[in-house]
């Protein structure tokens, strides 16, 4: 394995690290919600798709055209019902910040624990488009390969949306100062439970792309909320370019540490990256000091 | 100035009482392991380690009101280091080396973190658990080939009780001399809006760090003193997520208004924690989140808040402008409303519970 090959594997995981923080930055740089129980929607869109291929071999990525609209729901009622609460009681950000930990702190334990319960806590994997690729001259597993490319659809698809439609121009307005885009008549709440539902459609297709060619059981969710966090934070909070690059800075860094290191370390990994941009560039990657 | 005299008098008196009755609390409660079965004994040592943890969180995150989610990284540090190192010193040397690699870290992580924002620490805090244990992980298999050991030191249960009251003693010390002192002041001011603190001049990353540093210390000096109840720690035993959790829950039930706050919420929650895990030992976890979202939700400032506005409300007289009958008229008037749904079903549901929803207290 040349190192051009670890680098390129990186690439392939960055997208899908991508696709998760931007979900992230939807829910946290727009609808303003820091979501620790992202990472348990992507644990149960990986369920169902493989529930959907084990008993009745439903392609996982056509599997996403129900799971994508019902996570995106759930998400909806979640700031509808829980998030909505909050906000209105909250006096400022951090207030809300802080509130929303607390809230999402629970959730999570509730939707881990509801997911032990109905899976058990095994170890889950089946096998789709398992078969190497060569592409370039290079050797890739061709799972990861469409988890790249459907990543990228999704990624592509957001950014237009953001930057050529209204309702994007609405959204960017939003993560850029919220008290004035309800001046120029936004429906900031209504908006809001949008983005943060989007986000969560956006992190069930990343658990049906896991779900292809990672092995995963109840408690996985945590571990992509960590990063997500993480990348968001690098690539600048409501910055959508910020994170995808951000994103594939992590897989790439992820990449080479499991080469030269050991592939137990991820999030060691992500945690030594942030450290080292918060050293170098405190602000964030892209922020302006 | 006669009047003053008496006051400090009278106040001298309060004092000696309430110090007198605290005094005797403490011998009862170091009594209590001679008279306990030893099923008693356990309950009362997680009691008195939470209690610990509890009230060092709400050092911290009490007055800064930035949510630490990084109780079981200094737990579990205190825990291995002791764990680590029981075969090469004597016991209270592993004890002090723990205390010192808990400062140092909470040192490292403060500095790099609480500097900057509020948000990069509760993201730090929220992994550094797992990233230590996923370390240490892969430091035992791959350089030292040992994946967890053994504590078996001459350290009974009766005296890791004794030194957690002990430290629970000191750390009521600390909290009670931290609300009456400029630094803690400070720290409220922090808490409530950090422009205005950094304006009035308080120099506000090193007050962030310093009470860190303490709040961790305690931390770890528990769980260096609980390594010797268990004889076998590996690192994911350790390093236990939930353990941070519970302590949030803990505190935010208790309220973080009073100092004895915590102590209403660690006894109930362990309670209930523990009949949960033998009741109903597979739903724990979805249990105890919702336990922790009801808090949340309802009881914003925790059960000191609930008493506290109880007591304000039995002081009230009681307000019936228009006789007994007024209520039951308006209760009629209420029922017999038409059902109007403006904003459809689900409108007319949200607007309910955030009726239902208590509101955050006015800032004094």
């Amino acid at each position: 394995m040349s190192a051009i090959e670890v680098i390129l594997g990186g690439v392939i995981l960055g997208g899908l690290y991508a696709l998760v923080a931007i979900g992230f930055n939807l829910q946290y740089g727009m609808a303003r919600i820091v979501n620790l129980a992202y990472g348990e929607f992507l644990m149960g869109a990986a369920f169902a798709a493989f529930w959907m291929f084990t008993l009745f071999s439903i392609n996982p990525i056509l599997g996403m055209i129900l799971t994508v609209p019902v996570t995106f729901g759930a998400n909806w009622l979640v700031y509808r019902l829980l998030m909505t609460p909050l906000v209105r009681r909250a006096r400022t950000r951090d207030q809300l910040e802080g509130e929303t930990i607390l809230a999402t702190f629970g959730l999570l334990f509730v939707l881990r624990g509801a997911a032990t319960l109905a899976f058990s806590a095994n170890n889950r994997f089946y096998d789709y488009l398992g078969e190497p690729l060569h592409l370039f001259g290079f050797t890739f597993a061709a799972n990861r390969v469409l988890a790249f490319a459907v990543a990228c659809v999704f990624g592509g698809a957001i950014w237009l949306a953001l930057n050529y439609t209204r309702f994007g121009t609405a959204l960017r307005a939003l993560a850029i100062d919220p008290t004035g885009a309800e001046l120029v008549g936004i429906d900031v709440r209504g908006l809001s439970a949008l983005a943060f539902a989007g986000g969560g459609a956006l992190v069930a297709a990343a658990g049906t792309l896991v779900s292809t060619f990672l092995t995963f059981n109840p408690s996985i969710g945590i571990e992509f909320t960590m990063k997500a966090l993480v990348v968001v934070i690098m690539g600048g909070v409501g910055n959508m370019g910020g994170s995808l690059l951000a994103g594939f800075l992590l897989g790439i860094a992820e990449a080479l540490c499991s080469y030269f290191v050991d592939s137990g370390l991820t999030l060691a990994v992500a945690y030594a990256l942030f450290l080292a941009v918060l050293v170098i560039r405190p602000r964030g990657l892209f922020g302006t000091p | 100035m006669a009047e003053t005299a008496e006051n400090a008098r009278i106040r001298r008196i309060r004092a000696a009482v309430a110090i007198g009755t605290l005094a005797a609390l403490v011998i009862v409660l170091a009594m209590l392991p001679f008279v306990l079965s030893d099923y008693g004994l356990s309950l009362l040592v997680n009691v008195m380690a939470y209690l610990v943890l509890t009230i060092a969180w709400a050092l911290f995150s009490g007055t800064t009101r930035l949510v630490s989610l990084a109780t079981s990284a200094f737990f579990g540090v205190g825990m291995y280091t002791v764990a680590m190192l029981i075969n090469v010193l004597p016991l209270y040397a592993t004890f002090a080396v723990a205390i010192a690699v808990g400062a140092v870290l909470a040192l490292v992580v403060g500095v790099l973190t609480l500097r900057i924002s509020g948000m990069f620490f509760v993201i730090f805090s929220f992994g550094l658990s797992e990233m230590i244990r996923e370390l240490m992980v892969w430091w035992e298999i791959n350089q030292t080939h040992t994946m967890g050991r053994y504590v078996y030191v001459p350290f009974d249960t009766t005296m890791i009780y004794e030194h957690l009251l002990g430290l629970a003693v000191l750390v009521f010390f600390v909290g009670w001399q931290l609300r009456r002192s400029r630094f803690g002041l400070a720290l409220m001011v922090i808490g409530e809006d950090e422009t205005v603190a950094r304006q009035v001049g308080i120099n506000v990353p090193f007050s962030k760090v310093t009470i860190f540093i303490v709040s961790a210390m305690f931390m770890t000096l528990t769980g260096a003193l609980m390594a010797p109840r268990f004889g076998f720690i590996n690192p994911n035993f350790a390093f236990n997520p939930l353990v941070s959790f519970q302590v949030v829950i803990m505190a935010i039930l208790g309220g973080l208004q009073r100092l004895w706050g915590p102590v209403l919420g660690v006894i109930p929650l362990l309670v209930l924690s523990e009949e949960l895990q033998t009741e109903f030992p597979f739903w724990y976890s979805v249990l105890l989140g919702l336990v922790f979202m009801v808090i949340v939700y309802f009881l914003p400032r925790g059960l000191t808040g609930l008493i506290e506005e109880g007591w304000a409300a039995l002081g009230k007289p009681l307000d019936l402008p228009r006789g007994l009958t007024g209520p039951l008229l308006d209760a009629w008037g209420w029922l017999s409303r038409p059902i109007l749904l403006p904003r459809g079903l689900a409108g007319a549901i949200e607007d309910r519970w955030v009726k239902i929803m208590p509101r955050l207290p006015e800032k004094r």
